[in-house]
């Protein structure tokens, strides 16, 4: 078990120090969020209404476009042999990977949501709410994208693939991360069963994920 | 001979040189009848002769979510046992499967224009038929960017489970997302609602479709054994040549 913190430590360490780029998720996340009223109109009842959703999707997004980190440059410079070869087992060692790169990049993206809620006029009483369910439903969205990271590393190719891996696999924790998100602002449709659905997408992705992106690295780097 | 000697490549080849031509008649046949019983069968009360685009459209529907099936099995044969048959076969289906999905796709926008007026709904039927075309263009995508064919399909297999899995769980979120789709009529409790007259020819052409994706599939598993091989001849010719040279 120190091995596995010792692996969340190290990642967490090396994510918030110079070349980690453990906050630009959550710069992405703002710039995304300020760039959807120059294209919609600033129109604050309308923000207002699809405000959880732009939330939604720029979370999404800058969840994907920081995946790209989480193999890559432990690839390229050798690590990822190490905690192969490790006399931990390699799902273990994934799955530490994966808690710390949320923990650096999802996080964040939950902490800054509610102030970001603001500029879309998204109700006070409900932010908490929306940000409760980005909480449950981000370590889904990492847990997923881990499985495209590793299968995307063993190509030798990131990017662009791995959108198109992933993004199909996240529509259940989009629909239910919004359908939560505004039944806790607009109702009528009850908070509690879109909410538990998410969390329980979370649990089952963090079972799943460490598995197949473990497999995808056995399988593929050899 | 027994089916497990068909696990050998060059064994299998000489099976399919046999066997497709007899696929390939059995296809034919199956669709001559469908065909015709399809042109036989009533037109619906309310949609007219439209109707007839479902013995395509459900068909081809069944066939994209076997397809995918299909490339489960072989995903669990390259994963578990390694086999290069069972790369090949997940490898063939994978087109086969995007074309059925596309054609399902395209009948159901053309159905859906006279029937309720639009080309594209964004109803739960068809927004989980468009995702299972964004993954079946992932994993083309993934095959694509592989550049050891090896390599590439063990990532091809790992993604073919995670969306068995995954699937379902898309079906099941896009249901709740949205229904408008008339839900599904054939397989559920107290049997089917639909009229014989219109159930048989349904089943001759899923049954002709299904033929026609197994010759599809062994023709294209034979042509993926050859490219291989040419690689391979290629590849040797090449050392050859730079051996030669030094």
């Amino acid at each position: 078990m120190s091995m596995f913190f010792a692996i969340l430590v190290r990642d967490m360490r090396l994510s918030v120090r110079v070349g980690g780029g453990a906050l630009m998720g959550a710069l992405f996340f703002l710039i995304v969020v300020v760039m959807m009223p120059f294209a919609i109109g600033p129109d604050l009842n309308l923000l207002a209404r699809i405000g959880p959703a732009i939330l939604w999707l720029g979370a999404l997004l800058a969840t994907l476009l920081a995946l790209d980190r989480l193999f890559a440059t432990d690839y390229d410079d050798g690590s990822l042999d190490l905690l192969m070869m490790g006399r931990m087992p390699l799902e273990l060692a994934v799955a530490a990977k994966a808690i710390a790169h949320w923990l650096t990049t999802g996080l964040p993206l939950v902490i800054i949501a509610p102030v970001l809620g603001l500029m879309l006029n998204v109700e006070m009483r409900a932010m908490g709410w929306v940000a409760l369910t980005l909480l449950a439903g981000t370590p889904a969205l990492t847990f997923i994208g881990l499985i495209g990271a590793a299968l995307s590393v063993t190509l030798r190719r990131g990017g662009l693939l791995l959108a198109v891996l992933v993004l199909p696999l996240t529509i259940p924790v989009l629909i239910f991360g919004v359908a939560a998100a505004n039944a806790a602002i607009v109702g009528p449709a009850p908070f509690g069963p879109p909410f538990t659905i998410l969390c329980a997408l979370s649990l089952a992705s963090f079972v799943l994920g460490p598995f197949a992106a473990a497999a995808a690295l056995r399988h593929g780097l050899e | 001979m027994a089916v497990i000697d068909l696990a050998n490549p060059t064994r299998f080849i000489n099976f399919v040189n046999r066997a497709l031509p007899w696929f390939a008649a059995a296809t034919a046949i199956a669709f001559a009848f469908g065909l015709v019983l399809t042109m036989n069968a009533p037109d619906d009360y309310q949609q007219g002769a439209t109707v007839k685009i479902m013995y395509i459209h459900v068909p081809t529907a069944w066939l994209s979510m076997m397809c995918w099936g299909v490339m489960s099995v072989a995903a669990l044969g390259t994963l578990v046992w390694r086999h290069p048959l069972a790369d090949v076969a997940g490898k063939a289906a994978a087109p086969i499967g995007t074309a059925f999905t596309f054609i399902c796709l395209i009948t159901g926008s053309l159905w859906g224009r006279p029937t309720w007026g639009t080309y594209w709904v964004w109803d739960a039927r068809l927004t989980s038929m468009l995702v299972l075309f964004l993954l079946y263009l992932g994993m083309l995508a993934l095959y694509w960017t592989a550049e050891d064919p090896g390599r590439g399909s063990r990532a091809a297999a790992i993604l073919a489970l995670v969306g068995a899995i995954n699937i379902p769980i898309i079906k099941f979120s896009v249901e709740y997302w949205n229904t408008l789709h008339q839900p599904a009529s054939l397989f559920r409790k107290g049997g089917s609602a639909i009229d014989p007259s219109i159930l048989w020819p349904l089943l001759i052409m899923a049954l002709a479709f299904t033929l026609l994706f197994f010759t599809l599939h062994f023709a294209a598993m034979r042509n993926e054994i050859l490219r291989r091989r040419v690689r391979t001849m290629q590849m040797m010719q090449a050392q050859e040549l730079a051996g030669a040279q030094t």
